[in-house]
């Protein structure tokens, strides 16, 4: 049975594998090998700048919200630009190189906070030019029918990247200790590497002459596409941010801060392992079904952080629902998108749709933090959870509203 | 992968193999550059003691930063290094707190407390990035300040957690939030609370430290053995003692981003307090060279530098020691 299984497997692994177009993997790998370098910086920025260069967080944490609503804006152009111009993969490019080209702004910014405040807003820049071309990409690359597929496919190669990243870091740590300026040096190379992969090998199927008719921005008025945005918006404005989950189960569970760092990969994981299955089953029972469906997952892990389980069994229930939360939204809201917007505005459209997504997901995580200041922990959770189940009744009339 | 068609196609990935293969060079290059460069800077172990009056105890500066000491009446002399690798560090009275970050997939912070001849006597684990530490005049009390890591990093309500050892009893109090707030003269309670920068009195029982709350921070006085603090007075960060007990020097915010604390001290009879003449911003908690003068680490560009300055507002800062951080005078 052991062995039937794991050929079944295999054979399963590689129909999916013919079903995806060669662009969709060449994107893939670019987004794995731009993780990989962008998480080996996140994992070691910390330790980087309280310890090597004695910031506080605050002295760095004042900067950093400074640049939080600049990014959804960059996203919003970068969309915008990428559909004037029809060419989505130099958008997404530029994007890219300048992320590699801020991992070398590290070494330069020296320990000035307002240096590394830019260098980081540069670099938050690059990631907010390059998200919606890039969407837009594989949205074009790929058969209508298999859109959750391929959006799947390729969420699960940039997670790989991203659970890779910290790793890399730790070798390069381990090799040569306590030299950050070593991490910046491998992460700059690892995103050059990701640049090059993009030239050489993904290919932008836009159209170049598109009529100028064709580039009105009408169809985002479209009711169908703003009742998704709404629903969107809605459930990301009841949705509490992962580091207040990880925060709340670490409390619950009274887990270790060392370990802390060890959380989201329970997510990545779980999120790893249903991100195609889900894919798939939202291109055959419906993408938007599966959106909300996600959003129930969640719900789910909300009441059992409120619940009467505990200890490895509530970490491992929690976190894996966590990833399938992320599995069953985060492409498929985009391939659930993608037929509703027409080729020459598509990348502006998702850019719309991911920062009305991102802005109330900012907005809740400001609420949800200040309920926990004013009535403590156990009732900001309660408050959340009550607010989730009501955005998902609201939300299921909008999305089958949707044509 | 490759999408051209027969010639191209091949002639793309060469190229692309290629690419990787020069990337990779350079990387492997610039990393055993860097780990030659770590094997170099190891000091050798040396005979520092925390009893040999007159000296200056301080963080070497440098990634792999070590415990290290000069002659206060030379201190461009040269340097005494430690094998010991301290983030934050302070001594008093033959007693010394070094807080140490193991390096490894999942980092482990600790206190190590060291006797005189600079043996660990005591490790106590902390949950998070180090950032303060202080011991009380007689050597019996230690207190450290960390950054809990869990909290998001970037977020700008950073968590502190601040815990003090007691050497005579060997008991550990994990957290000041533990105790009983007083704030205003009524108990206060909130899950907001952080506390950080302790401070001790003469007597090992009295302390100061800093308390924030709702957006606001304050000056606490505590008192170990009853578990209390109480709210003296508002905006005042990292207090330091002075060595006769009539004066804090602390860290005032300014509400410049530009430079955001500037070290001012209170006189306690009075609660009057002066600017002193450092007018860039310093971070950190001071420490004191004598009754009327603090000192104190400055980050100036890429490094972090000692200096001194009167602690009556009069004169002007003198930098004392480069590349140095966490001074503490052995007396």
């Amino acid at each position: 049975m052991y062995v039937s299984a794991g050929l079944g497997n295999a054979a399963r692994a590689m129909r999916v594998w013919r079903l995806v177009a060669p662009n969709i993997v060449a994107l893939g790998a670019v987004s794995l090998v731009t993780d990989v370098s962008s998480e080996m910086i996140t994992a070691v920025l910390p330790l980087y700048l309280v310890l090597s260069l004695g910031l506080t967080p605050l002295q760095f944490g004042v900067l950093d919200g400074m640049y939080a609503g600049v990014t959804a804006l960059i996203r919003l152009a970068g969309g915008r630009l990428a559909d004037r111009s029809q060419r989505h993969r130099l958008v997404a490019g530029l994007g890219y190189a300048l992320s590699a080209v801020c991992k070398l702004g590290l070494l330069a910014a020296g320990s000035s906070p307002v240096a590394l405040g830019a260098v980081l807003a540069a670099d938050r820049t690059g990631k907010g030019l390059r998200t919606a071309p890039r969407d837009a990409l594989i949205a074009a690359s790929s058969a209508p029918r298999d859109l959750g597929l391929s959006f799947g496919v390729h969420r699960t190669m940039d997670t790989v990247g991203a659970l890779a990243g910290p790793l890399a870091a730790f070798a390069v740590l381990w090799a040569a200790p306590g030299a950050y300026d070593a991490v910046f040096v491998v992460s700059c190379c690892v995103a050059v590497f990701g640049v090059v992969l993009l030239v050489a090998f993904v290919r932008d199927p836009s159209i170049r002459s598109v009529p100028r008719a064709a580039m009105s921005l009408r169809p985002l008025r479209r009711p169908g596409f703003a009742l998704m945005c709404l629903a969107a918006a809605l459930l990301g404005a009841c949705t509490i941010s992962d580091s207040f989950v990880y925060l709340l189960l670490q409390r619950r569970l009274g887990i270790a801060a060392g370990y802390f760092p060890l959380l989201p990969l329970g997510t990545a994981a779980s999120f790893l392992a249903l991100a195609v299955p889900f894919g798939r089953l939202a291109d055959r029972a419906g993408r938007r079904v599966v959106f909300l469906g996600g959003h129930v997952l969640l719900l789910g892990a909300y009441l059992l952080l409120r619940g009467p389980l505990a200890g490895a069994v509530l970490l491992a229930c929690v976190l894996t629902l966590h990833g399938a939360f992320y599995a069953a939204t985060d492409g498929v809201l985009m391939a659930a998108a993608g037929p509703l917007l027409p080729g020459p505005v598509r990348a502006s459209g998702m850019a719309v749709l991911q920062t009305a997504q991102a802005l109330a997901r900012l907005m809740s995580s400001v609420l949800i933090g200040a309920a926990w200041t004013a009535w403590g922990r156990p009732a900001a959770v309660t408050a959340a959870t009550a607010g989730l189940g009501v955005a998902i009744v609201a939300a299921w009339p909008l999305l089958r509203a949707v044509r | 992968m490759s999408t051209g068609g027969g010639a191209a196609g091949g002639r793309r990935a060469w190229l692309v193999l290629a690419a990787a293969a020069l990337l990779a060079l350079a990387a492997t290059a610039y990393v055993l550059r860097a780990a030659g460069r770590g094997g170099a800077a190891t000091a050798r172990p040396a005979a520092i003691r925390l009893d040999d009056r007159g000296r200056l105890l301080f963080r070497n500066a440098g990634s792999n930063g070590v415990l290290a000491s000069v002659p206060l009446a030379h201190p461009g002399g040269s340097r005494v290094l430690s094998g010991l690798n301290c983030v934050r560090l302070y001594a008093s009275a033959g007693t010394g707190v070094c807080l140490t970050v193991r390096r490894a997939a999942v980092p482990k912070i600790f206190a190590v407390i060291l006797d005189r001849g600079l043996h660990e006597v005591r490790r106590v684990q902390l949950p998070g990035a180090p950032s303060r530490a202080r011991v009380s005049p007689s050597g019996r009390m230690v207190s450290w300040t960390v950054f809990v890591s869990g909290d998001s990093y970037t977020s700008p309500d950073l968590s502190t957690r601040t815990g003090i050892l007691d050497m005579r009893t060997g008991r550990v109090i994990e957290s000041l939030e533990d105790f009983t707030l007083l704030k205003d003269g009524r108990p206060y309670r909130s899950p907001d609370v952080n506390y950080w920068g302790v401070t001790f009195a003469a007597d090992d029982d009295h302390f100061y430290a800093t308390v924030r709350t709702k957006g606001r921070t304050y000056l606490v006085e505590g008192d170990v053995t009853a578990r209390t603090m109480r709210t003296l007075r508002e905006n005042v960060e990292c207090p330091s003692l002075s060595p006769d007990g009539t004066r804090l020097v602390f860290k005032k915010a300014t509400g410049d981003p530009s430079r955001p604390w500037r070290l001012h001290v209170l006189e306690l009879r009075t609660m009057g307090e002066i600017a002193l003449a450092e007018t860039r911003s310093v971070d950190d908690q001071a420490a004191w060279l004598d009754d009327h003068t603090v000192l104190y680490g400055r980050l100036d560009g890429g490094a972090t530098n000692v200096w001194t300055v009167p602690a009556d507002g009069t004169g002007a800062p003198r930098l004392l020691l480069r590349n140095a951080f966490s001074p503490a005078v052995v007396r």
